[in-house]
């Protein structure tokens, strides 16, 4: 199993047949399963990142590479097996409904980058 | 404007006569296809609309923290580090917020889930500390449920898809500007947010802007039977979108949608509906397509408009809230909540009309306002009299909340509207006297029969007393006492005067009139 | 020996013997850290006159007769991702580069209420992502054993500072990893609670169902007075579980005899370095001297731990990170002419490369069209390794593996390969998925570089983990090493 990660490790971005998930699964999964550029700008802007033309560029690659790599898990029959969203299961958890007040609340608006009449001013939102 | 045929099932044709109007066999035309807003206009196109409605919940504390949900604080006064999103904190579930959603989802008939799960919304803007929402997706607390509503006499049966609880978001002041068009800045209160809500989510079952309306009523009124929510449109505290579309009668597919936002209280709901149905039938009439767009109710133009320009698909990027655990509800849970159902304003409506004999349109009203349903059902325990006392409710003192912006829990007691009642039937003061004790009792808090003492406003109903009086009268005015038995009726009035006048008006009228016209008669 | 070399546990004695005073150990602690933070750079905030004020007060309470505790006038190092109410806190990146927070977490709490004194913020990979600490926007750790090498990371500023002796004790945090490893890499012990046996309140979350705060200590007998200290059900962290904390304490006997202990084979194959292996089959041989019962046990869902987890954990990640957006604290972009600029700017200015790295790998398994491939996919295998857990756990009442595949690499050996950095996690992601306890504690030398032995138990068992690793310990001398500065 380590064998396969390390030549996986040692070799990955190598998109042609000697490459190493030709050698660990029989073919290039890599190049199955390609990131665009495209893709990388989507994505970024649903997580509201700016990227530069040069982070763009590395991105995708990298993506790609981890991606392919984290599609490994595909092998696995996983047909009739439930997810874990809690590794230690844990149920109904909750506080009763009573006011307490947080002291504080100058700490909080304090942080503001920006503020007016004690409320967190940003810039216009509409284009 | 061409004449538009009524949509029903069987495309038939309104201008005809209703004889012909049946078909072969005379049978009733469908119930389920109905005039598309008000009567008058014909439509062609069967309207389906789904609503999604946010009810703020009436809990003391926020949903995942312990600030105050009171409203109107200063801004960014009722925070605290877990409403504000600072790094580190973590959301902790407030209990009655899911005791009231399973409350709601029992009384409409919804299966409440056994598993339940709360879901992170992602989506970035301002007012959303986390710049997600905590939500949920898959496994909401309720589904499968239905709301009858009565309509122009029938029966509606309106299915709700889902209810599910998330945490609402903060306030926006906009500066430079009215509102968010052309602001050049913006300014964030998070005072909100974090404040429970509970969304509920109709099948595409209403077919015209009428049934919306009435819906939006009969919902508002269970929530606040329920003590769940306030109910209050114009605040705020209930809010309600619309997905709307158009289709050929008998099309089994639905028609493009737009999704109707903005409308801040009942009627702006029937006319904001009605206004996007007519957009959407001129469209369609001239051959056009529905865009499927976000469009906002504009009260000055009494329109719909264009929210965006470019409807974009929000990808939420839904999976479940890591840091809160799943909801077992179990039958206890459930059956604990069951009890504290109180009965339905329906079903109430129902009784009322039964046990009280009162007419429909009498139950509605008294029912509407679970504080004004109570208030009658303990006055009719100290007074048998339904009717009058269903009267005073809907009449006078429902005027007098609405002058003076307060509600049935501000007027005088039940007994003390009882006592009134009793007085103006063994005629002890006037209907007109009524009123004025009336508003004094709920204005200044005092007994009925103290004011009534006090003003020495008792009617004067004793005929031994009466009589004295109006002999005195007739005694000292021989010259209109002679022109009335001359024939000149008209002087009758002349002479009650004088005896009202004598009694500073507390002559009880019909004693006297039958007193006076035995007297003058001799 | 100097106070700054010594244990919590000795110096407690010292204090309580008044043979010493807690200003001098804190000048003493303070005085090590003038002669040697300009070469190891642990800290990236030192509370000098805080501290010196704050011992002055404990040591007249004491003198007044006030009650210590095992941590009283301890001197701490603090993982930066954990708030310290009115304390810059900055989880080594620049987007919190002037972030007081309003709170302190619930460890810092039960920490100053029992009377630890907080010597400074340790430096850390930003928001905890990465093995080395070479992604801290601020300054690079370096590992006292040799400063050409990395502490180990994301805990890598908590795990150096206790290995030179600038803190006695230290709280780290770790998601898949990142007090296990850079214990293993500075020779120190460190230990992964149970999820939930620690308060995630006030720390700053990286992947919410994989962080636990723990202990990063000279010997197992401080991680068990630490652990005392901050478990704990806490009513602020809906996923803390309701549970009796033990007396750790009460676990550290010198006897395994007859207990069940696997060895992971899947850990000592191809892939770990031999002087790695070599120091570990020797511990487990020496644990078999002492009287366990050793034998291999495979898990054939390991090698499906890293990518498992860059899935889930990123996923996680970039949800969490998305708070930061220069509305209500930390860095705002200059550039911000509307709201989207803003949040655009901002976040490029402010996060790292490896921070963007994995927001984008994240918010790209939950997107539209992929969450049931990657994420879906993901916590189902996660059900996985949980089982294969629970399988080995059914037959053993411990496991053991190393900590790490190779002993400290170089600075700047891995940083440009995102993935061989990822793979250092190998052998400690898998405890990470399924919740359980784990803890690294010394064992050997490659080439003057510590090696770690792992030794996990069952969920909430943290009583066999410190029974094994103590009678270990006990019974070498590893933890008495301390690296030439």
């Amino acid at each position: 199993m380590i064998k396969n990660f390390v030549i996986l490790s040692q070799n990955l971005g190598i998109v042609d047949d000697g490459c190493a998930c030709r050698m660990a699964y029989g073919h290039c999964i890599i190049k199955n399963m390609k990131i665009s550029n495209k893709d990388v700008e989507h994505v970024a802007k649903l997580a509201r990142l700016g990227l530069s033309e040069d982070e763009k560029r590395s991105l995708t690659e990298q993506l790609t590479k981890i991606l392919g790599y984290a599609e490994t898990i595909n092998k696995l029959d996983t047909k009739n097996v439930p997810p874990t969203s809690h590794a230690i299961p844990m149920k109904n958890v909750y506080r009763q409904d009573k006011v307490v007040a947080f002291e504080n609340v100058k700490d909080i608006t304090a942080n503001a980058p920006d503020s007016e009449d004690n409320m967190f001013s940003v810039p216009k939102i509409m284009e | 404007m061409s004449k538009i045929l009524i949509g029903t099932g069987t495309g038939q044709n309104y201008d005809e006569p209703a004889t012909k109007r049946r078909g072969s066999n005379n049978q009733a035309r469908e119930p389920r296809s109905s005039f598309a807003g008000s009567r008058g206009i014909k439509m062609k196109y069967e309207t389906v609309i789904g609503l999604e409605i946010h009810a703020q919940l009436l809990t003391e504390s926020k949903i995942f923290c312990g600030c105050s949900t009171k409203f109107g604080s200063a801004p960014n006064t009722n925070i605290c580090p877990v409403c504000t999103g600072q790094p580190g904190v973590l959301p902790v579930l407030n209990k009655k917020v899911v005791d009231f959603a399973i409350k709601t989802g029992l009384s409409l008939n919804a299966t409440i889930a056994n598993h339940s799960i709360f879901a992170r919304k992602n989506y970035f803007y301002p007012d959303l500390p986390k710049n997600y929402q905590i939500s949920q997706y898959e496994l909401p607390i309720a589904t499968k449920g239905y709301m009858d509503i009565t309509v122009d006499g029938e029966i509606k049966h309106i299915g709700i898809t889902r209810v599910h609880l998330e945490e609402d978001a903060g306030k926006l002041v906009h500066k430079g500007a009215a509102g968010l068009k052309g602001a050049t800045s913006s300014l964030v209160d998070f005072n909100r947010t974090g404040v429970p809500l509970m969304e509920i989510v109709t099948e595409p079952d209403i077919r015209s802007a009428e049934e919306a309306k009435v819906f939006m009523s009969e919902l508002r009124s269970l929530l606040v039977y329920l003590g769940v929510c306030d109910g209050n449109m114009e605040e705020g505290s209930l809010r309600c979108d619309a997905n709307i579309s158009l289709r050929k009668p008998g099309q089994k597919e639905l028609g493009v949608k737009t999704e109707v936002k903005n409308m801040n209280s009942f009627k702006s709901v029937q006319k904001a509906l009605f206004a996007e149905i007519k957009r959407q039938t001129n469209i369609l009439d001239e051959g056009g397509r529905i865009t499927q767009e976000t469009r906002l109710y504009d009260d000055a133009s009494d329109t719909t408009v264009q929210m965006r320009s470019k409807e974009e698909a929000h990808d939420y990027r839904y999976f479940p809230e890591p840091d809160l655990v799943p909801l077992e509800i179990d039958k206890k849970w459930i059956d604990e909540i069951k009890a504290t159902i109180p009965e339905l304003p329906q079903e109430k409506r129902i009784r009322f009309v039964k046990q009280y004999e009162l007419s429909e349109a009498d139950a509605t009203i008294l029912t509407n306002d679970l504080n004004m349903a109570n208030y009658f059902e303990e006055s009719v325990k100290l007074l048998n009299e339904p009717r009058q006392i269903g009267n005073w409710l809907i009449g006078d003192a429902s005027a007098y909340c609405n002058e003076n912006n307060k509600t049935i829990l501000d007027i005088l007691p039940p007994d003390g509207l009882v006592e009134i009642i009793k007085h103006i039937k063994n005629g002890a003061i006037s209907r007109k006297t009524a009123k004025e004790v009336f508003i004094e009792a709920s204005a200044e808090g005092k007994e009925v029969n103290d004011i009534i003492k006090e003003s020495g406003a008792t009617q004067i109903s004793n005929e031994d007393e009466l009589l004295n009086i109006i002999k005195d009268v007739i005694s000292s005015n021989p010259k209109p006492v002679s022109e009335y038995k001359a024939g000149k009726t008209a002087t009758l009035s002349f002479i009650i005067g004088q005896v009202m006048k004598a009694t500073k008006g507390r002559a009880n009228p019909d004693i006297l009139n039958k007193l006076l016209k035995k007297e003058l008669d001799k | 020996m100097e106070l700054f070399e010594l244990t919590a546990h000795e110096l407690h004695a010292k204090i309580s013997k008044k043979e010493t005073s807690c200003e001098e150990i804190v000048r003493s602690v303070l005085g090590r850290i003038s002669k040697v933070e300009n070469t190891i750079n642990a800290f990236l905030t030192i509370n000098i006159d805080e501290a010196i004020v704050k011992a002055r007060e404990i040591d007249e309470q004491i003198s007044s007769g006030k009650e210590m505790t095992p941590l009283t006038g301890i001197p701490i190092a603090i993982k930066d991702n954990m708030c310290t109410k009115g304390e810059i806190t900055t989880c080594a990146s620049k987007i919190l580069k002037n972030y007081i927070p309003p709170y302190n977490a619930t460890v810092v709490e039960k920490l100053l209420m029992a009377g630890a004194i907080p010597i400074g913020k340790a430096n850390m990979d930003e928001f905890a992502m990465g093995s080395s600490t070479e992604n801290s926007a601020y300054k690079v750790t370096k590992n006292p054993w040799n400063t050409a090498t990395v502490p180990g990371g994301s805990s890598g500023g908590s795990a150096a500072s206790v290995c030179a002796g600038e803190a006695a004790v230290a709280l780290g945090s770790d998601t898949g990893g990142s007090i296990r490893q850079p214990a293993s890499f500075c020779g120190v012990v460190g230990l992964k609670p149970t999820y939930g046996r620690v308060s995630r309140y006030g720390l700053i979350a990286f992947a919410s169902s994989l962080d636990q705060i723990g202990p990063l200590t000279k010997d197992v007998t401080d991680a068990a007075i630490l652990m005392n200290c901050v478990s704990g059900y806490d009513m602020k962290d809906s996923t803390s579980v309701e549970k009796d904390v033990p007396d750790f304490r009460r676990s550290l006997i010198n006897n395994i005899k007859g207990l069940k202990i696997g060895v992971i084979k899947d850990l000592l194959g191809k892939g770990i370095d031999e002087g790695v292996k070599k120091a570990v089959i020797d511990a487990s041989n020496l644990l078999k001297k002492l009287g366990a019962k050793i034998e291999e046990v495979s898990m054939p869902t390991f090698e499906y731990g890293v990518p498992t987890y860059y899935i889930l954990a990123t996923a996680e990640a970039s949800s969490n990170l998305e708070r930061y957006d220069g509305v209500k604290y930390g860095h705002r972009s200059s550039n911000a002419d509307d709201i989207l600029s803003m949040y655009y700017n901002t976040r490029q200015e402010g996060f790292g490369p490896e921070v963007k790295r994995r927001i984008m790998l994240g918010t790209y398994a939950l997107s539209a069209g992929y969450y049931d491939a990657y994420y879906l996919k993901a916590q189902k295998v996660r059900t996985l390794i949980k089982q294969d857990f629970d399988k080995a756990f059914s037959k053993f009442d411990a496991l053991i593996s190393p900590t790490a595949p190779t002993v400290a690499f170089k600075i700047g050996e891995k940083i440009g390969d995102p993935l061989s950095m990822y793979l250092s996690d190998i052998a400690t992601i898998p405890i990470n998925l399924a919740g359980i306890p784990a803890i690294s504690i010394p064992c050997g030398f490659v080439n003057d570089l510590p090696v770690g032995l792992q030794i996990m138990g069952k969920a909430f068992d943290e009583e066999t983990v410190f029974k094994v690793a103590y009678t270990y310990e006990q019974n070498t001398d590893w933890h008495r090493n301390r690296a030439k500065l």
